[in-house]
């Protein structure tokens, strides 16, 4: 029973915990103990609290049915979201011991959809990162090989559901940090179109780039997950009022006659041999399935990685400036001044690779060079958007790799920023647009490690993604698989 | 434009994160190698594109003018590392 | 030549104008001043980790009443954008302002400085949140930081540097907090903090190039701007003549001394790293919506006048001293549409005269003045219908002043002060006092003028001022004339 839970689909469980055939109790425990088990190899988890946990799944059982598709199902979050009364770290020291006072928006519509909180999960500090080597509590390790990287940001959510630690978890994505991980761990992990879901409770990195989506097994869980998520907040000003949408509603339409855009740009050099041989096959299935597939052009997708690196460190160094010292958080021990007390708490407070952006932000924004960098980046961001509507006039979906490779070992690009920035190279153009991306498995490269399949839609259409994902996925059985060692 | 370790020190002093020497030199390193890889843009031609600020194209909404918030003082200083009588307490800051 | 005439000063202002909404401008807190430390700092005024802001409509209202009210253009669509810097009473680390694209941009006040009017120009006008407070009283040598007055809604009002003397710049200061309570956008309360000035203030050789300014931070009263101002002036003057140069600076004025010192916080160089606030996205005024809110604007001050001086008749010199204040100019029109137009000059007389002075000597505001407009209108027409003189008529304003009856009716009643009109009764009066000082009598008749007055002294004393003089008068003429 255990085996067949841990790889359950969203939809099994809830007809499960209907059918009572178990409870969310039992569940919730099934996952608590494997977490235990598990995670010591895993560093997934940075936070538990199996009574906090126990008591949301007694509630949910003793909660009158019918209920909700979501209801008693548990699932863990990324350690970005303000979750009241749990430690809401960020995977900085800055914020070891923050106990948050509220919840972000998106755990309150989790709660109140009945799912249960397992946990919090490790991420590179505050979401800088695409290994999750820079978390202050340590790497993640990848499921698929304990000595590869999870990929990042949301490294920990991505091992975490991989390793069956949890049926599905929240990610944030601010250049690829959902998709990117989910490629790299063999999952199905969505960043919906900016202004989705609410950004509110979220802690910011690059307010105008970040959105949070859901990480799962499959298209047809993250579709369940998203119409949870999803929504208008009057809390966030860029939270967009749309009339809510059933993100399942196609996810069984057939795709005759879909036109997937393949940029020539996304298939260049770059891309490692075993990841293009993989995305190759996974194209031919879509053309099977009665897909066509037609060549567009984003001339200037080139760029969005070194734009990304002026307007993401620039907004992160102003979002984070409230990390002072005064109101909450660390503070450095022993300090003369006001203004040395700042710069050891924020010394000490933040790790390297965020030191560093704060710092490329700090100087981008200076007198004198904000019309060089910051403006210049801000009107190639408006090029690479343009790219983006252009194409979509020839296509319905656009697909690619999510990453140039498999997952990699630890170290391998920690030496060298920029390295490790082009890692998102495919996909942090679709955040510079404000457009859809998702990343599905789509087989296995060298050292059998997981492959994805990056599928960006336009600007809000998530439920044709979703389907175009479901029906692969009907097809293929890549996301059903798990990592040897996790049983 | 590459910096030098007085840019650094003038970046770190700005943005209040303490460096030390040794810290400074690797820092300004690793910043002039991202600067250079960021250097690129600086070849497009972007004459009469507009800047684009923010990921939709929609205007501010606006919030009716009501007191939506309750005191929660106490739980909020909570967490702070040094309160007294309801106050966040800093080093002597003078004018 | 004296030294002055040889130096030109060069004022420009900045003015805080703290906006009464109910909310902050980017939270649902309390405005409300004088609450506990903190009390009032909600999960977003304190930036707690992943809070965002809201922008407050009724913000944007104040600030379209205040361009509209100084004929500045509104733009369709103004921009926030974050000033980063750090101090402890700005929580999020940078104060969400307005840079490149303001709300408000232009337009202009008219002042007067003794019989001098002049048109001082506005730069800008721009939303912002204000920062917390600083309290440096001892807390173990600590400073302590209350962020109740974080976010509350400001607008930041800029002049031109046209200002060329501390009378001036005060009488610009004076009519900037004139305008913004008269159209209902900030109650100036300036003890409280709600407008504040900053005045940017440098000296140079007529004609020459702009001089080096230094700002004045932080004037919370006309008198202290007054002060600071001319020492500041003086203060650069002898920096100049003494071969120094003027340093731009940040400088404080200290009341008790009378100085103006530069700050040693704000030593570092400003770098604000201005850029547009991802958090917030474009405010669109649209013309339907000033068209709205223009609907719902006062008549302002300089219509006003031209009407009081058309419709009333009243000088221009009356017409600018009543509409000085919008509490000033409600009471009048108030009184006036009780009294009647003719009577508006007499309700004026008594504005500016009684009630005005009262008000300065018990330093209190038209506002919380304890006569009423009826109540004065009533005390009016007693004059108009010649029930009372005007002596008594200032008895009776006195009496409603200290609250010894509701009407100016009821205080004539009680204490029997209605006028004696009866010929019949003022006759027999007048003949007792002719009867009673024969020697004035004689007097008067000898060709001493004084004399007579001293009889209609006399009656009016004997009726305890009620009689109506001018009856006693034309009575003792014709009786003593013959």
């Amino acid at each position: 029973m255990s085996d067949s839970m841990i790889n359950a689909s969203l939809r099994q469980l809830s007809a499960a915990l209907a059918e009572k055939k178990i409870s969310s109790v039992e569940l919730t425990t099934l996952f608590l103990d494997r977490i235990a088990q598990l995670n010591p190899s895993l560093n997934a988890f940075i936070a538990t609290d199996r009574e906090k946990s126990l008591a949301q799944a007694r509630a949910a059982d003793a909660a009158p049915q019918p209920c909700g598709a979501l209801h008693g199902i548990p699932l863990a979050h990324k350690d970005i979201f303000c979750t009241e009364g749990w430690r809401t770290s960020c995977g900085s020291k800055m914020l070891e011991n923050f106990i948050a006072p509220y919840d972000a928006t998106v755990v309150e519509k989790f709660k109140a959809a009945g799912m249960v909180t397992l946990g919090k999960l490790n991420m590179d500090e505050f979401a800088m990162g695409s290994s999750n080597e820079t978390s202050y509590f340590g790497a993640v390790k990848n499921p698929w090989d304990v000595s590869r990287v999870p990929g990042g940001s949301s490294g920990g959510s991505a091992a975490a559901i991989s390793a069956r630690l949890a049926p599905a978890a929240t990610g944030t994505d601010t250049g690829g940090s959902i998709r990117q991980p989910a490629a790299l761990c063999g999952l199905t992990g969505l960043k919906p179109t900016y202004g989705v879901v609410s950004r509110y409770g979220m802690i910011a990195f690059a307010s105008s780039l970040d959105q949070a989506g859901p990480m799962a097994k499959s298209a047809e869980d993250c579709a369940l997950l998203l119409n949870a998520m999803a929504g208008f907040d009057p809390r966030d000003s860029t939270s967009l009022e749309r009339p809510a949408e059933d993100y399942a509603r196609d996810l069984n339409q057939p795709l005759a006659g879909l036109r997937i855009g393949l940029p020539g740009e996304f298939f260049g050099a770059g891309m490692d041999d075993d990841v293009r041989a993989t995305v190759e096959v996974a194209l031919d299935e879509y053309r099977k399935l009665g897909a066509v597939t037609v060549d567009i052009s984003l001339p200037n997708s080139g760029l969005s990685v070194p734009a990304y690196y002026v307007i993401a460190p620039a907004e992160a160094s102003s979002n984070l400036s409230r990390f002072d010292g005064v109101r909450y958080g660390y503070r450095a021990p022993e300090y003369g001044d006001l203004n040395d007390m700042y710069a050891k708490t924020r010394a000490q407070g933040f790790g390297a690779e965020v030191k560093r952006r704060i710092l490329i932000g700090t100087y981008v924004l200076s007198h004198g060079y904000y019309d060089a960098y910051y403006l210049k980046a801000q009107k190639i961001r408006r090029l690479i958007a343009v790219d983006f509507s252009d194409a979509f006039k020839k296509c319905d979906v656009i697909m690619g790799p999510a990453s140039p490779s498999v997952a990699f070992a630890f170290g391998a690009k920690s030496a060298d920023p920029v390295q490790m920035y082009l890692s998102d190279i495919y996909t942090i153009s679709t955040n510079l647009a404000g457009l859809p991306g998702m990343s599905i498995p789509c087989g296995f490269g060298n050292n059998n490690m997981p492959v994805g399949l990056q599928i960006i839609g336009n600007w809000f259409d998530e439920a044709r993604m979703l389907n175009v994902a479901h029906q692969y996925q009907q097809m293929t059985d890549w996301h059903t698989q798990m990592p040897e060692g996790m049983r | 434009m590459s910096l030098n370790s007085q840019d650094v020190s003038r970046i770190a002093r700005l943005a209040r994160v303490e460096l030390s020497a040794a810290e400074n030199a690797a820092t300004c390193d690793q910043l002039n190698a991202i600067l250079g890889f960021i250097a690129q843009l600086q070849a497009v031609d972007t004459d009469g594109i507009e800047p684009m600020a923010h990921a939709v194209d929609v205007v501010q909404r606006l919030r009716p003018d009501v007191v939506s918030e309750t005191d929660r003082r106490d739980a909020f200083q909570a967490v702070a590392p040094d309160v007294e009588a309801g106050l966040y307490l800093v080093p002597r800051v003078i004018e | 030549m004296n030294r002055e005439a040889q130096w030109e000063v060069v004022i420009g202002l900045e003015t805080h104008a703290q906006l009464k909404t109910q909310s902050k401008i980017f939270s649902g807190a309390s405005t409300a001043f004088g609450a506990e430390p903190n009390r009032q700092a909600c999960a977003v005024d304190i930036a707690l980790p992943g809070v965002l802001p809201v922008f407050n409509r009724e913000a944007a209202v104040c600030a379209i009443k205040f361009g509209l009210s100084v004929g500045a253009t509104i733009a369709p669509r103004s921009i926030f954008a974050r000033k980063n810097y750090f101090y402890p009473d700005l929580p999020k680390g940078y104060q969400i302002s307005q840079f490149e694209l303001p709300v408000v941009s232009g337009g202009g006040l008219q002042i007067r400085v003794g019989e001098t009017e002049k048109f001082v120009n506005l730069t800008r006008a721009h939303l912002e949140e204000d920062a917390g407070k600083s309290l440096h009283e001892d807390f173990q040598g600590k400073t302590g930081i209350d962020l109740n007055r974080a976010g509350t809604p400001l607008l930041e009002i800029v002049s031109e540097p046209e200002m060329r003397s501390s009378a001036e710049a005060v009488a610009y200061a004076k009519a900037l907090h004139a305008l913004v309570q008269w159209i209902g956008i900030c109650d100036g309360n300036m003890q409280e903090g709600s407008f504040r000035c900053d005045a940017n203030v440098s000296v140079r050789r007529p004609g020459a190039e702009l001089g080096t300014r230094r700002e004045i931070k932080n004037l919370n009263s006309f008198r202290f701007m007054q002060q600071a101002i001319d020492f500041e002036v003086q203060w650069q003057i002898n920096e100049i003549e003494e071969g120094r140069k003027i340093q731009q600076a940040t400088v404080l004025f200290d009341p008790d001394s009378g100085e103006t010192r530069a700050m040693r916080s704000k030593e570092d160089a400003h770098d604000y790293r201005y850029f547009p606030d991802p958090d917030l996205l474009p405010l669109e005024i649209t013309p339907a919506w000033i068209d709205q809110v223009k609907a719902d604007l006062p008549e302002l001050p300089q219509a006003m006048q031209q009407r009081f001086q058309s419709d009333y008749g009243l000088s221009a010199y009356d017409a600018a001293a009543l509409t000085a204040q919008r509490g000033l100019a409600d009471f009048f029109q108030r009184a006036v549409a009780l009294t009647g137009a003719a009577q508006a000059k007499l309700v004026a007389n008594w504005l500016q005269g009684e009630i005005s002075a009262r008000l300065n000597r018990e330093e209190r505001d038209i506002a919380d003045a304890p006569v009423t407009p009826e109540q004065l209108a009533g005390v009016i027409a007693r004059i108009v219908d010649h029930t009372i003189s005007n002596n008594i008529a200032k008895k009776v304003f006195e009496a409603l002043w200290a609250g010894e009856g509701s009407s100016a009716d009821a205080i004539i009643e009680a204490q029997g002060l209605k006028q004696i009109t009866d010929t019949s009764a003022i006759e027999a009066l007048v003949d007792e006092v002719l009867a009673a000082n024969q020697k004035s009598v004689e007097e008067f008749r000898a060709g001493k003028e004084k004399a007579f007055n001293a009889l209609v002294g006399q009656a009016m004393k004997a009726t305890k001022g009620k009689a109506n003089p001018q009856q006693v008068t034309d009575l003792l003429k014709k009786k003593l004339g013959g």
